[in-house]
């Protein structure tokens, strides 16, 4: 697999060391474009954008191309942000695996979950990531921001946040920040009912990284991921800190809440079933957003 | 969307899987014409988009018209876990041998369809005995497996070609109207070894519905449910008298749990979403409005994409309009919450710098 770290910033050395290329897919739709000036203030180098039927125009002088075969070709990235509506997913992240891009951070809400299995085969096939859809983004504080969360809830440091839900990211973070935790990455997985990148891939991907230091995993209701991810810390024998939170203890069964993939049916997606399982990983579980940083810090 | 049962059949019967001769109806007028066309005895069925009926009597033998008018009507007023009685269906009895479990569920976990099927049907999937479960990728079950699967579960003789048929069929409709489950229990097996759906359980993905227009007929939504689509911001209701708001489906969830921490009861969920503009959440509002038993509101928003002017404006254009006169309880943060909070200064919002805070001025105050 590709190790995410190298994809989002690359070696130091490289001529683009912490300025890796990134293509916007859908630059030109109101999300799309004001996301694209939020990412560029942020320092993320953004060299191109995708819209089909405006190739050749500028976007605050970027380039358009109407194809990510196109955009890639002519920037050499291998990165990509996806902002198209959910019934154009499909077709715009097969272009974007077609023209090897090997990191796609689709955004769009409401996806059928068959063409998030098409694409997630497509992904494999080309030794690809695909993180969502329907994630918040990806990001190392102060060097790259890709996706839709608001810069200030973050600071650089060596905690690694994985998350299934967007504002759930921004808040623990923001409170870890507070308390003086800096991330060194944070990562939605995003709210459907598959994701691109799971818990568990999350987890590997950040699991050997050398100055990490703890990590935090926020879930929510609805499947089984946190389940799996415990088992997974228990089987790897991965010793750094590890803190969770938990949302929607208070849920109704057989209700979606709010994201496609947070419902509970019987205990499966329970949030018992959840915590259990973290506390026999002897992974300590917030009440609150706001109880993260004590845990982690009594964890150290 | 999860399918009545008498839904289910109807695709189940489009796809050639039998099922017992039934009528619907959502009257006794119609019920009796329809107990005249069936004969009896025969079963009453209430279709109500949750499981458990048998036990709460939501499902009844009928045997003549006495019983007829008396669980007819008695079914109909009927409400199972919160589900009041949408249609009433009326089946023919069959006689069979034995009761079988047969599932296609996308699994998130794996990421893939699996199918499973177990000789022992007919309880809640979570009781069912001695499942066999398989991996089937798409959706789209080898006739290998099945063969495998139907051995498994210890079918004998035509049963099993009879079942190989059944899960082709159950597993074109799958991936033809991308169904999240598609489940039979029971699938009853009749005296001559052929199969029978004897009730049937589908949830489509909302998601696609795009690609379904034959699916909309099937959609039962109350105003709230379709107001909200409309605007892009999801609600939820539930039981209790404190509405909550925020932005985010993983915030509110977790406002709901300190809120239930404390002591505290949600009347909704309302999460404003993404994309959310003044227009919108005043459109939220509107419907909490109406919601007579909601005491207090109690918000919590991180700003981000969504600002938090935006929904300032849109509470301060709510006590313009005398939309609400009810308590607010805000916990604002992020992208512009300084000028949101100068914004709501002396309106009845209550301003708190934590959602704790917030939660527990809300609590108390709704009592008073």
């Amino acid at each position: 697999m590709n190790n995410i770290f190298e994809l989002l910033q690359g070696r130091q050395g490289d001529p683009d060391y912490k300025k890796k290329p990134v293509i916007v897919q859908g630059i030109t739709g109101k999300f799309g474009s004001l996301h694209t000036r939020l990412m560029m203030d942020y320092g993320t180098n953004i060299v191109a954008g995708v819209t089909p039927g405006k190739g050749g125009q500028k976007f605050e002088e970027i380039p358009i191309y109407n194809t990510a075969k196109e955009a890639a070709k002519a920037t050499g990235a291998k990165i990509s942000i996806l902002f198209v509506p959910a019934k154009f997913f499909l077709g715009a992240a097969v272009d974007a695996l077609e023209a090897g891009i090997k990191l796609l951070v689709a955004i769009p809400e409401h996806v059928p979950v068959r063409d998030t299995m098409t694409v997630l085969e497509l992904a494999k096939k080309n030794d690809a990531i695909m993180i969502g859809p329907n994630t918040p983004g990806i990001m190392i504080p102060e060097v790259i921001k890709i996706g839709i969360m608001p810069a200030s809830s973050f600071r650089a440091g060596d905690v690694a946040v994985l998350s299934k839900s967007g504002t759930l990211m921004y808040e623990v973070s923001h409170n870890l920040t507070e308390a003086g935790f800096g991330q060194c990455i944070t990562l939605g997985i995003g709210g459907d009912p598959i994701n691109g990148t799971t818990l568990i891939d999350a987890f590997d991907m950040v699991k050997d990284y050398p100055d990490l230091r703890g990590i935090v995993i926020v879930g929510e209701i609805g499947g089984d991921a946190e389940e799996t991810l415990a088992q997974h810390v228990i089987d790897s024998n991965f010793e750094k800190p590890i803190v969770a939170y938990v949302a929607g203890r208070a849920a109704p069964k057989e209700k979606r809440m709010g994201h496609a993939g947070a419902i509970v049916y019987g205990n499966y997606g329970s949030a018992e079933s959840k915590v259990s399982m973290f506390n026999k990983a002897n992974i300590p579980v917030a009440k609150r957003p706001a109880e993260v940083p004590m845990l982690l810090a009594g964890k150290f | 969307m999860r399918l009545l049962e008498y839904q289910a059949k109807q695709l189940f019967a489009e796809y050639g899987i039998k099922i017992p001769k039934g009528v619907t109806s959502k009257n006794i007028e119609q019920g009796r014409k329809d107990a005249k066309e069936i004969g009896f005895p025969f079963v009453i069925k209430a279709q109500v988009p949750v499981g458990g009926r048998g036990k709460v009597g939501a499902i009844q033998k009928c045997n003549n018209a006495d019983e007829f008018e008396l669980k007819y009507s008695q079914i109909l007023e009927m409400t199972v876990k919160g589900e009041k009685t949408r249609a009433i269906l009326l089946e023919k009895m069959a006689e069979y041998k034995k009761e079988l479990y047969l599932s296609l569920f996308l699994n998130r976990g794996k990421r893939c369809y699996t199918i499973i099927a177990s000789s022992e049907g007919g309880v809640e999937i979570e009781s069912v005995k001695n499942q066999v479960i398989r991996e089937i990728g798409f959706g789209n079950v080898e006739k290998s497996v099945t063969e495998e699967v139907a051995k498994a579960i210890g079918l004998k003789d035509n049963t099993i070609n009879e079942f190989v048929d059944l899960v082709q069929k159950l597993s074109k409709l799958t991936i033809e109207k991308e169904t999240e489950l598609a489940e039979i229990n029971p699938v009853a097996v009749l005296n001559d070894g052929s199969l029978l759906a004897l009730d049937g359980k589908i949830i489509t993905d909302d998601n696609a519905s795009f690609r379904h227009q034959e699916l909309v007929k099937f959609q039962e939504r109350s105003e709230l449910e379709e107001k909200a689509e409309k605007s892009g911001f999801t609600l939820v209701e539930l039981d209790g008298n404190i509405a909550v708001v925020g932005n985010g489906a993983g915030l509110v969830m977790s406002t709901l749990d300190m809120l239930a921490d404390n002591g505290g009861k949600a009347a909704c969920f309302l999460d404003v979403g993404g994309g959310a503009t003044t227009e919108s959440v005043y459109e939220a509002l509107t419907l909490v409005s109406k919601m007579n038993k909601v005491k207090g509101i109690l918000v919590n928003l991180y700003g981000g994409i969504v600002k938090t002017t935006t929904v300032a404006s849109a509470f301060i254009k709510a006590y313009d309009e005398k939309l609400i006169d009810l308590p607010v309880f805000a916990r604002l943060m992020g992208a512009e919450s300084d000028k949101a909070k100068e914004m709501l200064k002396n309106t009845k919002t209550k301003l708190f710098d934590s959602v704790e805070a917030a939660i527990n001025a809300a609590v108390i105050g709704i009592r008073k």
